[in-house]
């Protein structure tokens, strides 16, 4: 038996690993995805003020900490039995589209955009964010770097701290916008719609102009028939902040639509002995272990999946785009794991127009950013999509508002189940009997899990982009043969 | 911007049991990363590069000149990391809350390893784990043995593993302190002796609020910031709100409480008072408005989770002792 240990994978949010065994003949047999870590955050939120956790929520994940602050800002309203007022829920959501369009740049171009601009198999020493920029230009490669800089200064302005916000309290948010700010932000937001949509333009010239990018996107060995996921608002388009989540099958036909506070009724996690993290999955459908198909309940929650298990996008430019991206790729759903890519362009110029629709509302200035809390704090749950999935905070609080209990669903942890199997898939596809196992094959088996921008990654905020490899060939005693280490 | 005469700084970073945003605050130099990058080699950095651990123990002891090591110690593998870099480093620093002072994750020592896997794996309401089945570090697979380190019981600050030659703090650092840093290291500045802080003032957050502040006497009662309507402009404190400020250093341009919210520490105590907690009750002390003892330990009695709030940031490194289990 052959071993392919990858470890560490870089650009996982601490640490990720990979074990490859196969048979004598060369075939893979099975692939095991391990997450070595665990924090345990919901146990030391047990005795902090609910209003505190917010803040607290944001550190476990520095990459995506706008999302724990607005899934547990929701909760905690929740807990208070109050709705933010209608300015302070605008604002939310604005500073929440700027945190969107902050992370899509960096996973386009940091990420994705090496294995496609560069090309799957181009020289590790290419195919990283420096070597899209060879391709594209420092004039674009600037670009990039400015409008992820400004997306940031937005989310400082209106969240105080630039990484780990301080904006929500509860029923509310801490700060307004001054008429002058206001200003400033309609500019940038009208230069997110612009770079969106010419982000979407390089990808249709570079990608779907290129017949084998396409085919690999289609035809390669990355597709999965599960499960989609995604928050939807009252007409089932795709909503990043607010709505309920609404699952479908590998048809498209409604599975369930649920409240926050129904999740438990919904998903499930199992827990294997081999790795920290554990694997979220449909109740109503059970555990069947990793296979696909309409009778495993393993589903995924991604840009592809929140276009799958929605009827649209809310803005006219968006909803353009979906219906391109479908009639391109056949129909909805899509199961095709690289289309996520697309899908997720589609989700930036989304958040750009929404960003746009918010800094023009009137309302956006207002003053009426708190809400009255006449509530006694008990419990609540609180939902919003993360970059990288659905993502549920859910606290009981005594009568104080001190957290007794926490239960935390993290946006990637959803899609750990369809990680292990792209990964095998993928695996499976590539590396057979007689086929040499080279650099270019190891990178499209990391392609597999790169699709879904894993929040354990912080690969969406990476420089030069690649996983450092070591994979060692064993025998069956597990003697190490030859180790092949991937060159920078 | 790098003299070319001089060859070129060996860098690196390093995440041990960390949320990703001290590398996030390294990236977050934007468009200078063009300059960093021109004045320095990344030699190590797995948020972003392909050098492997492997590659790192090849190294000759001595052959980085510079670690940023952000993360606390939660597991072996972070252990094993610390020692390692320690070793393969000229300058050691811890970058970051949790290097420095274990950091949010370090709030886990109020608890012990039990509990938390109890609550991960079989209390959580969405878990569904009939044979209580919890990771171990060592399974057997039909094809295998897989292999994940070993949680710890405590976690522990970077300085409580290996020596520490500076301590860069924040959660996570302004990036305009770390750009700092780095131009001192770059142009060959003389540095501090080692174990200090750089990056940070001496002074606290005080020094560089601008909320007003009386010289009187004003705490009656202590409130949550949502029982109160922050005016936006007096101290939080003379408001009632506990706001770490008198506890913690300068540095980081005051940024919570730009944005409305009290501060929390996570730049850590000031040079005179190492430990935030008792730093401050004495701040406190001064500002309650009362005489007689019982009527001060009744006012104090009003702030809702003192240690997870005093220690918020600073657990492990503090004089308080952990949960025993």
């Amino acid at each position: 038996m052959k071993r392919y240990t990858i470890d560490p994978i870089t650009r996982l949010e601490g640490h990720g690993k990979i074990e490859i065994f196969c048979n004598d003949d060369g075939d893979v047999e099975n692939v095991y995805f391990q997450v070595p870590e665990l924090r345990g955050f919901e146990k030391f939120l047990e005795g902090r003020a609910v209003e505190e956790a917010s803040q607290i929520v944001t550190k476990i994940c520095g990459v995506c900490p706008g999302c724990h602050h607005m899934a547990s800002g929701k909760a905690t309203d929740a807990v208070f039995g109050v709705r933010p007022t209608s300015a302070a829920a605008k604002l939310r959501e604005l500073f929440f589209m700027a945190h969107f369009v902050h992370s899509h740049i960096a996973h386009f171009y940091a990420l994705a955009a090496p294995d496609f601009v560069v090309g799957p198999t181009a020289s590790p020493a290419e195919r990283n964010v420096l070597g899209v920029i060879g391709k594209v230009g420092v004039e674009i490669g600037t670009e990039v770097l400015k409008q992820r800089r400004i997306a940031q200064e937005i989310q400082a302005l209106l969240g105080g701290h630039q990484t780990h916000v301080v904006m929500n309290t509860p029923g509310g948010v801490r700060k307004g916008l001054t008429e002058d700010e206001r200003k400033t932000v309609e500019e940038q937001a009208k230069g997110f719609v612009e770079f969106s949509k010419f982000s979407l333009k390089i990808f249709s010239d570079v990608v779907l102009a290129n017949e084998t990018y396409v085919d690999i996107i289609l035809n390669g060995p990355y597709s999965l028939n599960i499960y989609s996921m995604g928050l939807v608002d009252e007409n089932n388009k795709v909503n990043f902040y607010d709505g309920k989540v609404r699952v479908v099958d590998q048809e498209g036909v409604e599975h369930c639509k649920y409240a926050p506070e129904e999740y438990t009724q919904w998903v499930a996690e199992h827990v294997e002995p081999y790795s920290y993290l554990k694997y979220p999955y449909l109740k109503q459908v059970g555990w069947k272990g990793f296979v696909d198909g309409k009778d495993s309940g393993v589903y995924h929650a991604t840009p592809l999946s929140r276009l799958n298990a929605s009827d649209g996008m809310a803005t006219p430019l968006a909803q353009a785009e979906f219906e391109k991206m479908y009639e391109t790729l056949g129909g909805k759903p899509v199961h095709a794991t690289l289309a996520m890519h697309w899908a997720r362009l589609v989700e930036l110029l989304y958040s750009a127009e929404r960003a746009l629709e918010l800094i023009q509302d009137p309302e956006i200035t207002s003053d009426d950013i708190q809400a009255e809390l006449p509530n006694v704090p008990n419990e609540g749950v609180g939902i919003v999509e993360a970059q990288r999935g659905t993502l549920t905070h859910h606290y009981w609080t005594d009568e104080k508002g001190i957290i007794q209990k926490a239960n935390i669903i993290v946006g990637t942890t959803n899609n750990n189940a369809p990680i292990s199997m792209s990964l095998k898939k993928a695996a499976q596809g590539l590396i057979k009997k007689g086929v040499d196992v080279s650099e270019g094959i190891l990178n499209m088996v990391e392609m597999a899990f790169r699709a879904y921008d894993p929040c354990f990654s912080c690969a969406t905020h990476s420089l030069p982009g690649h996983m450092p490899l070591i994979v060692n060939f064993c025998d069956k005693d597990g003697n190490v043969l030859r180790t092949y280490k991937r060159d920078k | 911007m790098a003299n070319e005469e001089k060859p070129k700084l060996k860098l690196a970073v390093y995440w041990a049991a960390s949320c990703g945003g001290c590398c996030v605050s390294v990236l977050d130099v934007h468009e200078k990363l063009f300059d960093v990058v021109a004045a320095a080699d990344l030699v190590f950095w797995p948020i972003a590069l392909d050098v492997k651990y492997k590659d790192v123990e090849a190294m000759p002891d001595g052959h980085i000149d510079v670690t940023l090591f952000n993360g606390a110690v939660r597991n072996s593998e972070n252990e094993y990391m610390a020692k390692l870099l320690r070793k393969k480093s000229k300058v050691l620093v811890a970058y970051g809350s949790c290097a420095h002072m274990g950091g949010i994750p370090g709030l886990a020592n109020f608890t012990t390893k039990e509990g938390i896997f109890n609550r991960a794996y079989i209390e959580s309401e969405s878990t569904d784990n009939p044979e209580g089945i919890f990771p171990q570090t060592e399974y057997e697979v039909p094809e295998g043995t897989l292999e994940i380190p070993e949680f710890y019981n405590d976690v522990r600050s970077l300085g409580q593993v290996v020596d520490v030659d500076y301590y860069l703090p924040g959660c996570p650092p302004q990036t305009e302190r770390l750009v700092e840093v780095f131009m001192a290291i770059v142009t060959g500045a003389e540095l501090p002796p080692p174990g200090s802080v750089v990056g940070a003032n001496d002074k606290t957050q005080c020094d560089e609020c601008e909320r007003e502040k009386s010289e009187n006497k004003t705490i009656k009662k202590f409130y949550r910031p949502w029982q109160i309507k922050d005016d936006g402009k007096t101290c939080f404190l003379e408001q009632g709100v506990i706001c770490m400020g008198p506890a913690t250093r300068g540095g980081c341009g005051v940024r919570c409480i730009v944005g409305n919210a009290p501060c929390r520490g996570c730049y850590g105590p000031p040079p005179d008072a190492p430990d935030p907690g008792s730093k401050m009750m004495s701040a406190i002390a001064t500002m309650i408005d009362a005489n007689e003892d019982n009527e001060i330990q009744e006012i104090i009695e009003t702030i809702d989770d003192p240690a997870g709030t005093f220690y918020r940031f600073s657990l492990p490194a503090s004089i308080l002792r952990r949960t025993i289990s």
